[in-house]
């Protein structure tokens, strides 16, 4: 079935998808952290009078507010390439989006209108107690912005509370309360939002590191980096907990993307968890090959990871795609056949319907409705079709987790030595200091990639896969965009990086 | 009460007396314009510009999800 399908135009679109979502996932975790960090400083403002945390409010918000021009509307992008590129798709969760992106549409634009333009112009034209309310309110409404379409990645990830209408090819929304509150959702926004809070928190480090070692604004950078380092703490303990829930969501509704993330071909009980590998990148499902080239492993530990229990059984790559009737494993094989029998009775459906023969048309569509939940397996040509990259999938987990353990690390550290005293004299910590930002984006990129390249091949996991999702486009226009985006979002984060490298070296006004 | 004089002079003293955001709106402004010109040119909802009701378009869809044979 695969030669019917042009590859490098699903593989162009789906470049584009994640080029922009990459590059708007520079801005928003950005915003999403220093809005809070920012009703902090404020509230401690409020609460103590002291100028010195008015001027540290005005200096974030005022790098708040350049990131915050350069990333809006960078998200757009998206919305218009699911009409363009993604055209099944669209029609087809219409029903499931609308509301949740209705939603963000609403919040946004009140929130712009108006708390945000008190935050910046409100400053000694209303009063300090609805200022500070401002502020939180932008930070709290740019967070729950942040929910709907986090809910709605959920959905695609976990797709609950709908039903499929034949009629119309779409997925209608059934129980509105099950998609907000799905697991999978829950998670996603927990984690997602608190690694932000501790990117902004790294985000602080490295600026106030810099002023630490150029010996400017040490009072402003010391006052900044208390706040930011508890703030990013606290965050990396939330990080911690709800990653460790998305692990075991992902266990429970997507085995095969925590097979990925561990690179487990063969699934065992007593589970070890692969602390540090190196995979063998030909291995292939089936095959005898070695899948690491080197590896140390924690005992036990990822049976207890995805199934709360040491002993435990956690079904590899090769279970989830040949089955193992031991562990009642269903083989993707079994799916498929069964996904082809529910695409034959949509079809026989579609037919009678038009052909007018109720009868038939009510017979196929109770044939359709006993086979439906394997829908998508249908479109694949074979079981092995459904493996994502495993090594790419493998090293963004690594990375990710093992960055997610430093910089807990190095919250801790910046208040040791705030508490000591000593934290200018730290050269080597604060050249570090520096570099924290990056690599806070190195992991809520990996995340991203874990979350996103981890449950290929569905667009709608096990419903729609990612070939059947798209438009029939040329590769051409799809190329040509492509590289569109790519100049635009580059001159954007050139442009972010410029004016915000200026008013870091301009530093905080009137100190 | 607040009249919709104060609250009219509340946004145009605001974007007066802006520095930075003057650059930053002119960043926001000229960053809109280039997208939806790019937007409107290049990305046409695919079903909107090709069937006129929506049971044309589910319909194309259903069609697409019953003899499109593509995979992974």
């Amino acid at each position: 079935m695969l030669e019917h399908l042009d590859i490098s135009q699903l593989s162009w679109a789906r470049g584009q998808f994640a080029l922009t979502a990459m590059y708007h996932w520079i801005f928003v975790p950005l915003t999403l952290g220093l809005s809070f960090l920012l009703a902090f400083f404020e509230t401690l403002y409020v609460r103590t009078g002291n100028e010195q945390w008015k001027t540290i409010t005005k200096f974030w918000m005022k790098l708040f507010g350049i990131n915050f021009a350069i990333g809006v509307a960078t998200g757009i992008i998206m919305e218009f390439e699911f009409g363009t590129n993604w055209s099944n798709y669209s029609w087809m969760v219409g029903d499931i989006f609308g509301a949740p992106l209705a939603a963000e549409g609403l919040f946004a634009f009140f929130l712009e209108t108006t708390f945000f333009a008190v935050m910046f112009f409100g400053w000694n034209r209303v009063s300090k107690g609805f200022h500070l309310l401002s502020t939180w309110l932008v930070a709290i409404g740019s967070n729950l912005s942040a929910l709907w379409i986090l809910v709605a990645n959920g959905w695609m990830q976990h797709p609950v509370g709908m039903v499929f209408n034949p009629d119309k090819a779409r997925f209608e929304m059934e129980n509105f309360w099950d998609v907000l509150l799905s697991p999978v959702a829950v998670s996603h926004f927990v984690h997602t939002t608190s690694s932000a809070f501790l990117l902004a928190a790294l985000f602080v480090v490295t600026v106030c590191s810099w002023y630490l070692l150029k010996g400017r604004h040490v009072v402003m950078a010391k006052k900044s980096l208390a706040v930011a380092a508890t703030f990013g703490l606290i965050a990396s303990a939330f990080v911690g907990f709800t990653g460790d829930e998305s692990a075991y969501t992902a266990a429970q509704v997507q085995p095969m993307k925590l097979a990925a993330m561990e690179g487990l071909w063969d699934g065992e009980v007593n589970a070890d968890l692969v602390a540090v590998g190196i995979v063998n990148p030909g291995k292939k499902p089936g095959d005898n090959m070695d899948p690491f080239q080197l590896d140390i492993k924690l005992p036990y530990l990822l049976s207890l990871l995805a199934n709360r229990e040491f002993n435990s059984f956690v079904p590899g790559v090769n279970d989830l795609v040949y089955g193992n009737a031991e562990h009642g494993v269903v083989g993707a094989g079994e799916k498929i056949a069964q996904g082809k029998q529910a695409i034959a009775f949509l079809a026989a459906y579609k037919q009678a319907k038009d052909a007018g023969n109720t009868e038939a048309a009510q017979l196929a569509l109770q044939q359709f409705d006993q086979v439906k939940e394997h829908i998508g397996y249908g479109y694949l040509t074979k079981a092995e079709d459904i493996v994502p990259p495993v090594p790419l999938v493998f090293y963004s987990f690594h990375v990710m987790v093992a960055l997610g353990t430093l910089f807990p690390l190095v919250f801790a550290a910046v208040l040791f030595f705030l508490y000591k005293g000593t934290l200018q004299q730290q050269k080597w910590f604060l050249r570090a200091g520096v570099l924290s930002v990056f690599f806070g984006y190195m992991a809520s990129q990996a995340g991203w990639i874990v979350a996103e390249v981890g449950r290929q091949p569905w667009a709608i996991q096990g419903l729609l896969p990612v070939g059947v999702a798209r438009t029939q486009l040329t590769t051409t226009t799809v190329q040509m965009t492509f590289f569109m985006f790519l100049i635009i979002f580059t001159t954007l984060l050139i442009a972010e990086v410029r004016i915000m490298t200026r008013q870091i070296q301009n530093g905080p006004e009137g100190e | 009460m607040l009249s919709a004089r104060t609250l009219i002079d509340f946004y145009v003293d605001g974007f007066r007396s802006m520095k930075l955001g003057r650059t930053l709106w002119k960043i926001i402004l000229l960053k809109l314009l280039v997208f939806l010109t790019v937007l409107n040119l290049f990305f046409p909802d695919y079903l909107n510009s090709h069937f006129s009701t929506d049971q044309q378009r589910a319909d194309h869809v259903l069609h697409q999800l019953t003899h499109l044979p593509s995979g992974k």
